[in-house]
């Protein structure tokens, strides 16, 4: 008796823990997708152990991330440009150091590499170096730029994603949320007819016979993998694009609306009929007996009836469009900058994590920003699908 | 609305007058075989659309599946040879996720179900997994990187690429127990427990035997759901190019979605890597359809049984 005892409690303890398995992984997803996010902003924008170091006579104080770039990019040509003293700029990149002297004036372990650096700095009033921080910080005749953190505006409301540029790398990240949202969109835009034609059809018009075929064909377009509907826009669509439209690559966002549109169809088309069959013959029956067609039934009583349970399919659907990875990855081309029109290539923000993390190193400032992406992903969805649990709990009142 | 208009007879009118069809009825006619012709046609496109798609690769991949493609490893930088190490590898991961996600999974419906007092408690859990549920695959892929193979230091293994998977499969797995649970009368708990079991036996003897068919298939559509995915292995597991099968948990393993990305997208010869290419989706595909066949039939051979009973 007493062992059936321990066992009851014993079983219902495991079963207890268990239960709460999910929502502990979502606590932990959070709090480690947010633990290496939030160590981006810890960054300087100049890459980690390098320094930016300047003549003693320039005023400049500090320099932001992008104005950085555009110096080293010889795009900013003088120190007047960024509200400095009237004088060109010169750059200085620790590769110029072995054509500038020979090996014996460096020294051997480049011991005399910052006597070298500081000599250049000094000789020349507009002169910028990018050096290791290491070789300069006990020189006297050179003044090193005070370092900003990455700052959270920079990031958000960025316009360029350059995470890999030195000296100072950019994660603006919003051609990538765009992006995301024009594939989306699009998507959805080629989804929505089909998905909704599809399962008024497999609901109310179809009879048995067809809706026996129909719907394992829907369940199966649902279990194909994405990379194999990638593959597939890749040997067909792609092509077909290219040579419809006449482009000089048919990897574009149009693309990748395609395929992911046929990958957020069964979402809505099982969700959106579910739905509509939910709704009780008695309110069909009294439609039809009012002189109603079926169509003017379907749309003035069936329709309206399940409208929340479409809206949520919908939604469901705009969420699998969003976090689909390996098929937007294989087919939209992927070039980081803001679109302007669907038929160019542009890049996901899932995407963009999937084809970077591989080269980005552990813990540095790129592996963090993928990261934070990871973390806008993750509210997204979330955001999602508590807009669908809103739904539907509206529609059981 | 326009339908409505003061213009078109009233049904009031049309009743003294015994004009049929009218012309409100024959238009209204007209609509409904216009819409419903359209509704059959999107339908027929979307059917049509996976045909082409199934077709396309079946027709081109059939010419290249032989006994040698599924049971040699890949030679001469990928380009011939075939694809053995990530079919075991994929198998590997598919048994090593079921492993983890099917137990929990299992306990966790039933713990949600017969268990749990239902408000606001079982809401909230309920949420939970729906919300990861809807988290996209590649979330999945940098949590699994960030806990298994770097804080946990996993490394890239088989055991990382398990457990990340694992994750993606659970709320499937609890779902359809939950919903498998849900369907059995409760006529039957309380017979059991008039009788003199507990909840533990009750539920071990009676409920579970009976939820078996639905929970075992949803199982294997867990599986499907598992044998497909790429983006959670992308950093968990996955190898590149590995000819040699793996031996242990923590061995690195090739597997069928990741290497069709790595064959059609990268690789020292794209064009000589197009039959391969068309081969592991077919192997794919033809898994896919396997796991869906297998989950009808068991779902039709279970229904029947039951009805006869």
């Amino acid at each position: 008796m007493n062992l059936k005892q321990f066992c009851e409690v014993a079983m219902r303890r495991i079963l207890t823990v268990s239960g709460f398995t999910t929502s502990i992984v979502i606590l932990l997803i959070i709090t480690f997708l947010f633990a290496e996010a939030a160590g981006l902003f810890r960054n300087k924008v100049v890459e980690e152990g390098y320094t930016l170091a300047v003549n003693r006579e320039n005023p400049v104080e500090n320099l932001s991330a992008e104005q950085i770039k555009l110096i080293f990019d010889e795009e900013i040509t003088n120190w007047k440009q960024i509200g400095g003293i009237d004088c060109p700029i010169a750059t200085f990149r620790l590769e110029q150091l072995t054509e500038l002297y020979t090996e014996e004036e460096l020294g051997e372990n480049y011991e005399r590499a910052g006597d070298c650096i500081a000599e250049q700095v000094e000789g020349q009033r507009g002169m910028i170096a990018f050096v290791p921080t290491d070789l300069v910080k006990d020189q006297e005749g050179i003044r090193l730029l005070e370092e900003r953190n990455i700052k959270a505006g920079d990031v958000l409301l960025g316009d360029e994603w350059f995470p890999t540029a030195t000296p100072s790398p950019l994660f603006g990240i919003l051609p990538l949320v765009s992006g995301t949202l024009w594939v989306t969109f699009f998507a959805i835009l080629i989804a929505l007819p089909f998905g909704l034609a599809v399962a008024i059809y497999l609901s109310e018009v179809a009879d048995e016979r067809i809706r026996q075929v129909l719907k394992p064909v829907i369940e199966l377009l649902n279990g194909i993998p994405s990379v194999v509907l990638g593959f597939f826009g890749l040997a067909v669509v792609v092509p077909f694009l290219q040579q419809t439209f006449d482009l000089p690559v048919g990897e574009t966002g149009l693309a990748g609306s395609l395929i992911l549109a046929l990958m957020a169809l069964p979402t809505i088309i099982t969700v959106g009929e579910d739905a509509m069959r939910s709704c009780p013959v008695t309110m069909r029956e009294a439609s039809l007996a009012l002189g109603a067609s079926r169509w003017q039934t379907i749309y003035k009583v069936v329709v309206p009836y399940s409208i929340s349970g479409i809206t949520s399919g919908v939604v469901l659907g705009i969420g699998r469009a969003v976090g689909e990875t390996m098929a937007v990855l294989m087919v939209t081309g992927n070039a980081a900058v803001m679109p302007h029109s669907i038929l160019e290539p542009l890049r996901t923000i899932p995407a963009t994590i999937a084809a970077e993390l591989g080269e980005a190193p552990a813990g540095g400032a790129h592996y963090q920003s993928l990261f934070l992406l990871g973390v806008i992903l993750f509210f997204i969805t979330f955001f999602i699908n508590l807009c669908v649990e809103y739904i539907s709990s509206r529609n059981k009142r | 609305m326009q339908r409505f208009s003061p213009r078109a007879p009233q049904p009031a009118t049309t009743m003294n007058t015994p004009q049929y069809p009218s012309a409100y009825a024959s238009k209204k006619k007209r609509t409904e075989q216009i819409v419903f012709f359209l509704f059959r046609l999107l339908s027929g496109a979307v059917a049509l659309s996976l045909l082409g798609i199934l077709g396309f690769i079946i027709v081109k991949g059939f010419s290249v599946l032989s006994w040698d493609f599924l049971t040699l490893p890949p030679t001469d930088g990928m380009t011939s040879g075939g694809i053995l190490p990530a079919i075991v590898g994929t198998l590997c991961l598919m048994a090593g996720s079921a492993c983890f996600a099917f137990p929990i999974g299992i306990m966790s419906g039933i713990y949600m179900n017969e268990y749990a007092r239902k408000g606001k408690l079982v809401r909230f859990i309920r949420m939970m997994t729906n919300n990861l549920a809807g988290i996209p695959s590649i979330v999945f892929g940098l949590f699994g990187m960030a806990l298994f193979v770097n804080y946990l230091s996993f490394g890239d293994s088989i055991l990382a690429g398990s457990l990340t998977l694992g994750l993606l499969a659970l709320p499937i797995v609890i779902r359809t127990t939950e919903e498998a649970l849900k369907d059995i009368p409760d006529a039957y708990r309380e017979g059991s427990l008039a009788l003199g079991a507990t909840k533990a036996q009750t539920i071990w003897h009676v409920i579970l035997p009976m939820a078996m068919p639905r929970v075992i298939t949803g199982l294997i559509l867990s599986l499907g759901r598992v044998s497909g995915e790429t983006a959670p292995i992308l950093f968990t597991c996955a190898a590149y190019f590995l000819p040699k099968l793996p031996e242990s948990l923590f061995d690195q393993c090739m597997a069928l979605p990741y290497h069709l990305y790595v064959v059609s997208t990268s690789g020292t010869d794209l064009e000589a890597q197009q039959p391969i290419a068309y081969g592991t989706a077919l192997v794919l595909i033809i898994i896919v359809l396997l796991i869906n066949l297998l989950a009808n039939s068991l779902r039709k051979y279970f229904s029947n049984k039951i009805k006869t009973k």
